[in-house]
This record gives structure tokens, C-alpha cells and sequence, in this order.
């Protein structure tokens, strides 16, 4: 079956042990995870996951029901490149007499709408914020020049284009179900 | 009421605050003062001391899945804990509730290999359906309540509690507590309507309908549902090894158990049906054969209440989730009566066929040592089907599995998925703390009774009523049997060295007989069921019998070779 890549978005409770929990169940699959970035979510208490893997849509599907059934995973859901907007970040470090050597470096970091974050005698630091190939196109040339000292990429980020959101909506509908049925047991109760 | 007391005694109150009566345990230096509580609390928790402690786990899943409560057992930290796994491993292949309290060394010692300290909720990450260590003395009443609720709910499974020693000896304002929601869990997935009724539709056009019925049934009480859906709509069945009891053996739409060793009809018409449905079962391996010769021909509904066996093995057309007592009879609400006596008449052929060809054999032999199904079939027989049948694992298990006969709902307490040797003694053990009034009946073989043979000292000790039957062949039997029809009949250690069982039976003061003619088969079985208390029968039984029919190994459903 044809590989698709895969953008995972795993809301969880913020409990130890979780990321040991979601990770192991790519390993009992034999996925490599591509990309992995934790994070507090934008609702309170609730942490993100967005993970990237290389996996065909039966296993993918699979994957996502076996990391929703732990307990305290609240929703997982995954998508394609272009179902979500997705961003990475990378830094480049190059050594600052061979930049100040050879204009053309400038000129590649302007073109590519990269920005210098950090400049001293020894090194500068820039910084590139955008889709996986404008960053790897970037290292690209970068290390053609030769003046690259290190380079470092970010995992990947993501949102939804979808205007549903669905883990609010989820959370919403339980806390509902609950009280429905507390409701419906204390009158039966009566 | 608040009230001051330690997290060892807000354990005790925990417990009991949940209906704990049973515990199966073995204390050691991190658990010492939950066991100094305990002391104070004999009355109401019955602690039953076992001698290892994978037959805690092994004992706590019998009683488990006996009661329909959850398990308890209580162990120390390091190597009392990891003792446990095989038991917990086995509890979540087979979705058995239990609750494992391990001790753990102190808060301040972990992550430092400290003595006897192991990474417990790491080890069973993978293992368990939730785990938690308890480091707070303030936490103990929301994760013994989280616990059990997360244990019993939903698709049912094992709780680790790791239990720091810290937090059994600070002191705590205690307050039950009854956690019954978690957010991010949810046990029962809602039934989509639409595709109820999308599933009723199939089934009323089905002409040839199959059921196959799994441990589901039993797990959601949904055993008179079944039968009423069944019944309604006149659908034969085949059950899974775990779901044998959910429905009599006697009834006339049951035809029998599905599998490697199962029975041929309900094998061969998994592959004829033109509708199949899956009730509480999960397409094991050992189920379907080849999976890409299995049910092809046929739609495919599934009722489950974990979502992710849905297409997990076999792709399926309609799945219908929840639990299968609310679904089961919302189906057969929607359902209409049928008559498919004919479909039903075509299983007959191949019954006449096992019958005579295996059978028959098997439990009425002309002459020639017992048979291994003989003796399950002569102790059914005297039970009148009214027993709890417990197995080990090996020929001895599926021959009980074949032979024996079952009358009552939650009859069969067996190691399903993880084929745990060792794991019936242990399990048989705790199903007599169940208190069901039933007689419990284990089949073991020589191979693993010596697995665990040191718990004869806890039905000793308890005089647990377990009517142990040995079906002793001098062979790791199921092992052999391979050898014999894959390895060319070479036997690589799997002769077995027997040590004389009836003295073994004397030192532990266990009643006990032993059987070789077949004229004295009926009169020990009812020595055995008539003597108070725990007997060990000891059948000497053919050394090389096979269990038959067999699906071979990456055979499909369908070929099932009768004699080998
Ligand atoms: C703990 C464990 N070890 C090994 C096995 C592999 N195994 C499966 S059946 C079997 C032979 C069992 O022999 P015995 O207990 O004498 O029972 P029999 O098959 O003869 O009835 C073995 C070794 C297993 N299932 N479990």
C-alpha cells in the first residue's frame, strides 16, 4: 500500500507518562515517528501533540483508535498535508567572517524571507519559520555557501482548516451526557 | 466527615468504600503498613496469602471473572510487583477486571535504584488499561475510586496502583471518594441509530445468517439477550473459547465453538454464511485462520464496545457500538422473525460427520489408556453441566474447552489470548472465593500444574474447594502434538518427568486418587464431587493423544483436517 504522510493531532490530559503511552503505540505498529511536538493546548490543563509519521490509511486509522483508547487521551485525530495549516521552525548558525566573506549568504537568507536573530564576531543565528521544503531549501543552499556551523528543525505544528472544534465540542458533550444521566438516576432514585 | 489517618488505612476504608471483600496477596518491605492495616481490618477483607505472586494475579482474575466484581490483589514493590505480570498481561488480553496494589519504595528514593524499587508504571505501560502511582497519601480514595470504576467499566481490563511508602504512612484528612466520569474515557460509545438500523435491515435479509459470539456477551450480562436475538430471528451460532458459557451448549441454535480446535460446523459456514455477526468478540488469530480466506463471501456486522476492534482484523460492513445488552436488544427489537431451518439443517452434516469421526472416539474409546476428553466428558456428566470448568492451557484446555458442557452463564474461566501455562491452579483457586455454590472443576496438564504447584499450599491453607483434575500424558502434550504434525515426530523436550502427584497430594493433606482403567472413571469423579472440600484427580491419560479437528497454521477456516 502507498505511504501517505500522516499529521496526527492528540489532545490528552496533562498526566506523566502519557507521551510514553501514545509513542509506544507507533512502535507496536513499526512506525517512525517523522516529527513530535508537545505542548500546552489553548485550553487549559489540556496538552497537544502533533505528530508526523509515514503510514498507509488502514494502519493510520488503527493507530488512532489504539492511542484514543487510553484513558486519559481525549480525542486523537489525523489528517493530511492539505487538511491543516502547518508550520515548522528551523535555526541556522553560520560562522560570521565567512558570511561577511561572501555576500551571496545575505542574499539567500533575504530572498527566503529568513531573518538574523542573533550576530556576533564568532557566529550568527538565523531563523526560518515556514513549510518543511522552504526549510529544507534554505539548509539547502545555506550549505552550499559552506559557512553553516549547525542547523537544528523544529517538529511539526499544526491546525485544522476545519471550522469545527472538535475537542471543545467533545468535551462539551460529555460533561452534558454526565449530567443528563446523573439527572436521570437521581429521578429514578426518587 | 473528614477524620486524620494514614494512606494505608485510607486504603482499607478505599476498599471497603467499593465493595472489596476478597483480596488475593503477599506482603514484602514496601507494602508493610497497608499489611499492618489490614491486620485491623480481617473482619471485612478476606486476605488470602497465595505463595507467588503471579497466583495473586492469576487467582484475582479467576475470582474476577467467577463474580463479575473486580479482582483485588496486593503485592510488594521490585519483585513482588514484576511477579504480577504475567497475570496483568493476561487480564488485558482477556479483558478481565482486576486491581493490582503494588508498594513502591518511598517518593524521595525513586528514580535512584533504590532496594527493590522497579519502574512498575513503566513496565506495565503497555499492559494495563490505566496505571498510577500514588505518591500523596491525599491521593489514595481518588485512585483506588479511578481504579476500580476504569477496571469494571466499559470494555473491562487490569489497574496498576503503585503505591508509594511514603504515601502509606503520611497521614491524610480521608473522604471517600466515587469518581464515575472521567472526560477523556468513554466506556460505552453511543449506538448510531442509523446504523442499527442499517444492521437490522441486513440481518432480515440475510438467508444465511451466522453469529459468533464472544466473552463480550458474558462481560455485559447480555446472556438473555442473546438468546432472545438469536431465537427471534432463528440465526445459528458459534462461540469463542471465552464466550462458551454465554450461552447453554444444549441449545439448539448453539453449534459449538469456533477456532483452531473448534467444532467443524460453525468453522466450515463461517465461510458459506452470507451475513456474519460478531457479538462481544474480537476476530483472534487463533479464530479466524488465514485472514484473507476468512468471510469473504459474507457482510460483515460487529457489535463491540471498543471502538478500536472495529476492522482491526476483518473489515467490517456495519459495526453497531455499545454494549451489547443495550444493542442486542435494540437489534432484536428491530429485527423480524425468521425461519432459516434450512440453513440450520446444513450444519447437520458436518456434526454427524465430527461425531462419528472424532467424537465418538474421543469419549466412548473401545479399549485403550483414558482419553484426555473421556475424563472432561465423565466429570461434565457428574456435575450435570451445573460446574464452573477452569483450565490450564495446552491440550488439557481445549479438550475441557471441547468436552466440557455448559449450562450456566459465566462457566468457563480459561487464558484465552496470552495461553498462560500455570495460570488455571491459581485462577481456579480464586473462582472458589466467589462463592458461586457451584462446584469449580480445573483440567491441568502435567506440564502446568508444576508451574504452580506451590499454590496446592494455598488450597491447603484455605481448603479451597477445588476439584483439581490432572490429566497427566508425561508430555507438554500441545507442544508434542506440533512436534508430531510439524516437526516430523521429533520430541524436543517435551517428554515430562512426573513426581509421584499422590504423594505430593498427602504432604499438602489434599484428598486425591488416581485413575488408569477405565471402569473406575465414573466412581473417582464421583469420590472427587462428593468429598467436602479441595481433591486432586490424577487421569493417567494417552501419552500421545491429539486434539482434533485442527485448523493448521495459515490454514483458512474452512480446512480443518479431522484426524492428523
Ligand atoms: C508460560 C508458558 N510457557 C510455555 C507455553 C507453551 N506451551 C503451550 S501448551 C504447552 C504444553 C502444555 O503441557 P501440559 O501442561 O502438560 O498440558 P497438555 O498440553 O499436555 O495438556 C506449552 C509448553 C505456554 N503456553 N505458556
Amino acid at each position: 500500500m502507498d505511504k501517505i504522510f500522516y499529521t496526527l493531532l492528540v489532545y490528552s490530559e496533562n498526566f506523566a507518562g502519557l507521551l510514553n503511552q501514545i509513542t509506544a503505540v507507533f512502535t507496536r505498529r513499526q512506525l517512525n515517528i517523522e516529527s513530535l511536538n508537545v505542548s500546552a493546548s489553548s485550553i487549559p490543563g489540556i496538552h497537544k501533540y502533533t505528530i508526523t509519521t509515514w503510514s498507509d490509511r488502514e494502519t493510520i486509522e488503527k493507530v488512532v483508535k489504539q492511542i484514543e483508547r487510553k484513558i486519559d487521551v481525549i480525542q486523537a485525530h489525523y489528517f493530511t498535508d492539505d487538511e491543516i495549516f502547518l508550520h515548522e521552525i528551523a535555526l541556522y548558525k553560520l560562522s560570521t567572517p565567512e558570511v561577511q566573506e561572501n555576500p551571496e549568504v545575505s542574499k539567500i537568507v533575504r530572498r527566503h524571507s529568513a531573518i538574523f536573530v542573533e550576530v556576533n564576531t564568532t557566529y550568527c543565528i538565523v531563523e526560518k519559520a515556514g513549510m518543511t521544503e522552504e526549510i529544507i531549501s534554505l539548509y539547502n543552499e545555506l550549505q552550499k555557501t559552506g559557512c553553516m556551523l549547525q542547523y537544528v528543525r523544529s517538529g511539526r505544528i499544526a491546525i485544522t482548516k476545519s471550522c469545527v472544534e472538535r475537542v471543545n465540542g467533545f468535551l462539551e458533550a460529555r460533561e452534558a451526557r454526565y449530567r443528563q444521566e446523573k439527572a436521570g438516576a437521581a429521578k429514578k432514585a426518587l | 466527615m473528614k477524620e486524620k489517618i494514614t494512606g494505608a488505612e485510607a486504603l482499607m476504608r478505599s476498599l471497603e468504600h467499593e465493595g472489596v471483600e476478597t483480596l488475593f496477596g503477599y506482603p514484602g518491605g514496601s507494602i508493610m503498613p497497608v499489611y499492618d492495616a489490614l491486620y485491623d481490618h480481617r473482619d471485612t477483607l478476606n486476605h488470602i496469602l497465595v505463595r507467588h505472586e503471579q497466583c495473586a494475579a492469576h487467582a484475582a482474575q479467576g475470582y474476577a471473572r467467577v463474580s463479575g466484581k473486580v479482582g483485588v490483589c496486593l503485592v510488594t514493590s521490585g519483585p513482588g510487583a514484576t511477579n504480577t505480570i504475567t497475570g496483568i498481561a493476561d487480564a488485558m488480553m482477556d479483558s478481565t477486571p482486576i486491581v493490582v496494589i503494588a508498594g513502591q519504595v518511598g517518593a524521595g528514593f525513586l528514580g535512584t535504584d533504590a532496594f527493590q524499587e522497579v519502574d512498575l508504571v513503566g513496565v506495565t505501560q503497555p499492559i494495563t488499561k490505566w496505571n498510577y502511582q500514588i505518591r500523596r497519601a491525599e491521593d489514595v480514595a481518588w485512585a483506588v475510586s479511578r481504579a476500580f470504576y476504569i477496571a469494571r467499566s466499559g470494555r473491562p481490563g487490569p489497574v496498576v496502583l503503585d503505591f508509594t511508602k511514603n504515601a502509606q504512612t503520611d497521614t491524610v484528612d480521608y473522604e471517600p471518594k466515587d469518581v464515575d466520569f472521567i472526560r477523556s474515557y468513554v466506556p460505552e460509545p453511543e449506538t448510531d441509530p442509523v446504523l442499527l438500523d442499517e444492521a437490522a435491515r441486513l440481518i432480515d435479509s440475510a438467508r444465511k445468517p451466522l453469529a459468533l459470539v464472544g466473552q463480550g456477551v458474558e462481560l455485559g450480562n447480555a446472556q438473555e439477550e442473546l438468546k432472545a436475538f438469536l431465537e427471534k430471528a432463528n440465526i445459528p451460532c458459534g462461540c469463542t473459547l471465552l464466550g462458551l458459557s454465554a450461552i447453554p451448549t444444549a441449545h439448539p441454535l448453539n453449534k459449538g465453538m469456533l477456532g483452531m480446535h473448534g467444532n467443524l460446523g460453525p468453522n466450515i459456514k463461517t465461510n458459506e454464511c452470507d451475513v456474519l455477526i460478531a457479538i462481544g468478540m474480537r476476530f483472534d488469530d487463533r479464530v479466524t485462520g488465514r485472514l484473507d480466506a476468512y468471510a469473504k463471501q459474507a457482510k460483515v456486522i460487529h457489535l463491540d464496545i471498543d471502538p478500536a476492534e472495529i476492522n482491526k482484523n476483518v473489515p467490517v460492513d456495519i459495526p453497531v457500538m455499545g454494549d451489547c445488552k443495550k444493542t442486542l436488544r435494540l437489534l432484536t427489537e428491530k429485527i423480524s422473525p425468521a425461519d432459516h431451518s434450512e440453513w440450520i439443517g446444513s450444519f447437520r452434516e458436518y456434526e454427524t460427520t465430527e461425531q462419528t469421526r472424532v467424537i465418538e472416539p474421543e469419549i466412548h474409546p473401545a479399549a485403550g489408556p483414558l482419553n484426555m476428553g473421556e475424563v472432561v466428558r465423565a466429570v461434565s456428566d457428574a456435575t450435570r453441566n451445573e460446574a464452573i470448568l477452569v483450565t490450564d492451557v495446552g491440550q488439557n484446555q481445549m479438550m475441557a474447552a471441547r468436552y466440557f458442557q455448559y449450562g450456566k452463564p459465566r462457566s468457563i474461566v480459561t487464558s484465552g489470548g496470552l495461553g498462560t501455562m500455570g495460570f488455571g491452579l491459581p485462577a481456579a483457586i480464586g473462582a472458589t472465593f466467589a462463592r458461586t455454590g457451584r462446584p469449580v472443576c480445573l483440567f491441568v496438564g502435567d506440564g502446568g500444574i508444576q508451574m504452580v504447584l506451590q499454590e496446592l499450599g494455598t488450597v491447603m491453607e484455605q481448603k479451597a474447594p477445588v476439584k483439581i483434575i490432572l490429566l497427566n500424558n508425561n508430555f507438554l502434550g500441545n507442544v508434542r502434538q506440533w512436534q508430531a504434525m510439524f516437526f516430523g515426530h521429533r520430541y524436543s523436550f517435551t517428554p515430562m518427568l512426573n513426581p509421584d502427584y499422590q504423594q505430593i497430594s498427602a504432604a499438602y493433606g489434599i484428598p486425591s486418587r488416581r485413575v488408569m482403567e477405565r471402569a473406575e472413571l465414573a466412581g473417582a469423579v464421583r469420590e472427587m464431587l462428593t468429598s467436602d472440600g479441595p481433591f486432586f484427580l490424577e487421569a493417567c491419560v494417552v501419552e500421545e493423544g491429539n486434539v482434533m479437528p485442527m485448523t493448521t497454521p495459515g490454514s483458512s477456516v474452512d480446512e480443518m483436517l479431522l484426524e492428523c
